[in-house]
């Protein structure tokens, strides 16, 4: 079965989905992502959906748990790239993503990431210190 | 058989007669103020008048000439729908437009009561299948007006819709949208469109909702108006929204409608915000700079 691949990008996991997602593949994604966080010990998750034409209220409620399980387990989900068409569809099917960060291209969503990161450095230092 | 008979009738009438009907159906029209206000030359209406009177013909000719639903009389329908349709566009109220086919009864009725002689049943045989036959037309003309007008009506309500709902860059990843008029759902779906097909383009950051031309928010103008927000915070950017004046404000607070999102009184306040977010200051120059 495919699998969509997930880079690690320093302290962040980059996941793109350049295929049309089916439910088997979000579910894998949600495993192999938890895994990966873990082991990576990322403090960011960066979803790029710039190449998904098509949703479903199940892959909405996807990204939805996605970003949870991350954040329980301290990383912060931003969803970047999303599509005109997409956002429509979500917003009308009644998918905020209230609880997930959102940006328009990956670049920003790193910037994102990384002021997170640092606070969570500076919070760290002030611990210490 | 009656109704044979009375179809033979016409079919010779119109065959035999049609220049003399021509010429007073012109007259009946033209006193019924068919050619007054200019809109149609006489000869553009003679050439009407003469196509009607020949796919006429046709359909008396044809198998079934009392039957208007049948297929001798597409070319007639098709001829009124023309004539009906370039009516409604000119601006031709319903009843001059329907005139057009109800004038023709008075000259059909005097020939047939000359030709009759002192026939009382086949007189009143041959008006009643003509009756039925021009009302049935005449409805036809009235349906295709009607239509034609929604058409109008429609594609003025698509033009205003797209005129009305512009995207303006205020400064690089700032985007203003004016809303000016009431939000419906169809609005609302192209806004949508518009303001996030813009943020892509723009590479925005933070869209301003303008609402100062909305005269009134009630329940379902909120509703939409987060819709919109919601989608282009699924995007990436963020939304103020502008230009709620104080009754509005009271009204909204009255209904209990919380917008959740950061508004401010102005454009001016909105964009001092936006360019705040971005980093940005306006600061002015001092006196030396200026000089």
């Amino acid at each position: 079965m495919d699998r969509i691949p997930i880079l690690k990008l320093g302290n962040a996991l980059l996941v793109t989905v350049q295929v049309d997602m089916h439910d088997r593949l979000a579910k894998a994604l949600e495993e192999d992502l938890t895994r990966k966080i873990i082991e990576a010990n990322a403090q960011g998750v960066l979803i790029d959906i710039s190449g998904l034409d098509i949703v479903d209220s199940f892959m909405g409620r996807m990204l939805d748990t996605i970003a949870a399980v991350a954040r329980m387990l301290g990383a912060e989900t931003v969803v970047v790239g999303m599509r005109p068409p997409v956002a429509i569809t979500l917003v009308e099917l009644g998918l905020t993503l209230a609880s997930v960060k959102t940006a328009l291209n990956v670049e920003r969503g790193m910037a994102i990431i990384g002021m997170k990161v640092e606070q969570f450095r500076d919070a760290d230092d002030r611990d210490l210190g | 058989m009656t109704k044979t008979n009375a179809a033979s009738n016409l079919l010779r009438l119109l065959r035999d007669e049609s220049d003399a009907l021509l010429i007073e159906w012109l007259a009946s029209l033209k006193a019924a103020g068919g050619t007054s206000n200019g809109r149609i030359s006489e000869a553009e209406l003679r050439t009407q008048c003469r196509d009607f009177l020949a796919a006429l013909l046709g359909a008396f000719s044809s198998n079934e000439p009392t039957d208007v639903g049948a297929a001798g009389y597409s070319p007639v329908k098709e001829m009124l729908g023309d004539v009906s349709r370039s009516r409604a566009i000119q601006g031709f109220t319903p009843q001059e437009t329907a005139t057009f086919v109800f004038s023709l009864k008075q000259p059909l009725f005097i020939r047939m009561r000359t030709n009759a002689r002192s026939d009382a049943d086949a007189l009143a045989e041959g008006i009643w299948a003509l009756t039925e036959i021009l009302d049935t037309l005449g409805l036809h003309v009235m349906e295709v007006y009607q239509s034609s007008r929604e058409e109008i009506i429609r594609r003025q309500q698509e033009e205003i819709s797209e005129l009305s709902t512009p995207v303006v860059k205020l400064w690089q990843g700032i985007l203003a949208l004016p809303l000016i008029g009431t939000l419906d759902s169809t609005r609302t779906q192209v806004v949508m469109e518009n303001l996030l097909q813009a943020i892509v383009d723009e590479e925005a950051e933070i869209a301003i909702i303008d609402i100062t031309g909305v005269p009134t928010v009630d329940t379902l103008v909120a509703q939409h108006l987060l819709k919109t927000v919601a989608a282009a915070r699924l995007m990436g950017a963020d939304c103020i929204i502008s230009g709620i004046r104080p009754q509005i404000a009271q009204t909204m607070v009255h209904l209990g409608l919380e917008l959740n999102v950061v508004s401010k009184a102005s454009l001016a306040d909105a964009l001092a915000l936006a360019l705040q977010r971005t980093g940005r200051m306006v600061v002015a120059r001092t006196v030396a700079a200026r000089a």
